[in-house]
């Protein structure tokens, strides 16, 4: 079985971003990029079934400038098999992504899709779902658990009001959850090994897609800032703030 | 403008979400209709024909509906966007939202604005971006606009006051390629975390799931909804439907208080539009200090109990 993995560069977690003065965008000259810690659980999770002997090949993919195949590198340290990088300029949108993850399905024809649940700069929550409608197949978002039988996957969700679990006809989508499984640090022999690795570029053109966007970002502005409180000496003052200045209890 | 708006239900009541949803509705424009769609669901489409901002109720009851399959209400709901000529179609930024919304705006070859904070006009949002880092001004030019909208960013319309007609609908889509197989439902005698006043939350700090009693006690002289960091799922303190975060629940209640948390932006996120914020903690460094309108550097097992004690 194979197994498909999208994966998208974008700043690491740990970073605060900061809005440009322009209000333009954020600013993200000079700042620390990662693999989105969504797409890493996928990576992890396709590779772990690869271990168990239920895939057989794993395939990572990325959409985005030449930069990405540092992030499709990780994906081969971490253990997949061959990456696919589509070429294009910026981030495409989720439906384009969407679009070009669906012309990858249609050629690599993967009895499961892995992505992340959404991307932690865009905070969109969008594009596996979207591959979903797109290739009439079946998706188990946010996921805590997978697990595949013969021809079908059954996937635990996590859920508002605590976990769901759907059962889906193979080839489906899973989108993955913080739970989901933790995520190994790949070691120096695999990041030598995955400099040979095969890596494939693809443009837009090859999956005959045409790449566009009716969602226009117009500004970009720092959140209001919340002031600075004060600290309380103990219980009591804690409870007399409360009553008597906030107002509150 | 034509406004199609899916209630958020249990297929016993409306999800208060769903008013949440309708005021951003109303923002927009004063055409709205709402869609119920579940099994065995006429009580909640009853409900929903008394909020007075609704004009129509559509109900589609069948068994396909019944656990809210992203397949089924994804078609279901691109479906009826094309019959009915709505411009924009709108659901809670709820597990559910973000879980078939996408699939209708892929359906009708739209992009799909996630999360709006604000609605500035008919085609231009706000959205937080970057864990709430940013806050993203976006205008979408498609012609049917589809929105996940995120509920604690807007007041409640009325529940009441309505009387609009029931219309059923009889489309039916059923995939058979995902079916339920079951669930693992929380059951809480508390508030619902996204709708509570007050809501205490625990983190790492609290060291095990069992000291999760000394909040619950706390939460129970508040009348608060008790929630958590990631940190504490993670260690299986408490289950994930507590979560507060920028990928889990987000709250902006009128107290918050955070325990043993030590402030990452991802949980920020999750609450930092919060009305009041207390923290307790024993490193005065951390970070949430800096959001928290009245810090206390202390033991938390030296606190709560005074906290339950002298409330
Ligand atoms: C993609 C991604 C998404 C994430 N999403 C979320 C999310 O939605 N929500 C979320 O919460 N996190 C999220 N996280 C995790 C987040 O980055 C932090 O790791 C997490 O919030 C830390 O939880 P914590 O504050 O409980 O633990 P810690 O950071 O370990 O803090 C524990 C705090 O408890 C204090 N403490 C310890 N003992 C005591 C005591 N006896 N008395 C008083 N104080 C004490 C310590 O001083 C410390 O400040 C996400 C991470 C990633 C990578
Ligand atoms: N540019 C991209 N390249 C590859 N995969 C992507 C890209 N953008 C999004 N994805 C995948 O879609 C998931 C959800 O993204 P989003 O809809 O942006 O929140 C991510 O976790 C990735 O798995």
């Amino acid at each position: 079985m194979k197994v498909l993995v999208a994966v998208k560069r974008v700043i690491d977690y740990n970073v605060k971003v900061r809005v440009k003065p322009d209000q333009s965008d954020v600013d993200l000259a000079n700042v620390k990029m990662a693999l989105n810690p969504f797409c890493e659980i996928a990576v992890e999770e396709a590779v772990r079934l690869k271990e168990q002997g239920i895939a057989d090949e794993v395939v990572v993919v990325s959409i985005g400038p030449k930069a990405v195949q540092e992030q499709l590198r990780t994906a081969l340290a971490l253990g997949a098999d061959r990456a696919i990088h589509v070429e294009h300029d910026s981030m495409p949108d989720s439906l384009s992504v969407a679009k070009l993850l669906k012309g990858v399905v249609e050629k690599e024809q993967p009895q499961l899709v892995i992505l992340g649940k959404q991307s932690i700069d865009s905070d969109n929550n969008q594009a596996g779902q979207m591959l979903g409608a797109l290739t009439d197949m079946p998706q188990g978002t946010f996921a805590s658990k997978v697990s595949l039988a013969d021809g079908s996957v059954e996937v635990t969700r996590e859920v508002d009001g605590g976990l769901q679990t759907v059962k889906l006809q193979l080839p489906a989508i899973v989108t993955t959850d913080l739970r989901l499984n933790e995520p190994r640090y790949a070691k120096l022999p695999d990041i030598m090994k995955a400099k040979r690795k095969p890596l494939e570029t693809l443009s837009a053109d090859d999956l005959g897609v045409t790449i566009s966007s009716n969602i226009k970002l117009l500004k970009v502005e720092p959140p209001a800032e919340r002031s600075a409180g004060v600290k309380v000496a103990d219980v009591d003052e804690l409870i007399d703030k409360l009553k008597n200045e906030a107002k509150v209890l | 403008m034509s406004i199609l708006v899916i209630a958020e239900h249990d297929n016993q009541a409306l999800n208060p979400a769903t008013l949440k949803t309708l005021a951003a509705a109303e923002q927009i424009g004063s055409d709205i209709t709402l869609l119920v769609a579940g099994e065995s669901c006429q009580s909640v489409a009853d409900e929903a024909a008394n909020v007075a901002v609704v004009k129509r109720v559509l109900l589609a009851d069948n068994a396909a509906y019944g656990h809210q399959l992203a397949e089924n209400l994804g078609a279901l709901v691109a479906q009826l966007a094309k019959q009915g000529d709505y411009s924009h179609i709108l659901a809670p930024a709820t597990t559910t939202g973000k879980n078939f919304m996408p699939r209708v705006a892929a359906l009708l070859d739209v992009g799909q604005v996630s999360d709006i904070i604000t609605v500035e006009s008919e085609d231009t949002f706000k959205r937080p971006i970057y864990a709430g880092n940013a806050i993203a001004t976006v205008q979408s030019g498609d012609a049917i606009k589809v929105i996940t909208v995120r509920a604690t960013a807007f007041d409640a319309v009325a529940a009441q006051g309505g009387s609009a007609a029931v219309d059923a609908v009889d489309a039916v889509q059923s995939s058979d390629k995902s079916s339920f197989v079951g669930e693992q439902l929380a059951a809480s005698e508390r508030p619902e975390l996204t709708a509570a006043e007050v809501v205490i939350s625990g983190g790492r700090g609290m060291q095990n799931g069992d000291n999760f009693k000394l909040l619950e006690a706390v939460a129970d002289k508040l009348g608060a909804a008790v929630g958590a960091s990631r940190a504490a799922v993670d260690a299986g303190f408490v289950p994930n439907d507590m979560q507060v975060g920028q990928t889990g629940k987000i709250v902006a209640p009128q107290l918050y208080i955070a325990v043993g948390i030590s402030g990452a932006i991802q949980h920020l996120a999750g609450m930092k539009d919060s009305k009041v914020i207390v923290a307790i903690n024993k490193d005065e460094d951390a970070p949430i200090f800096q959001v928290a309108d009245y810090g206390l550097v202390a033991d938390l097992f030296d606190v709560l109990p005074a906290l339950e004690s002298k409330l």
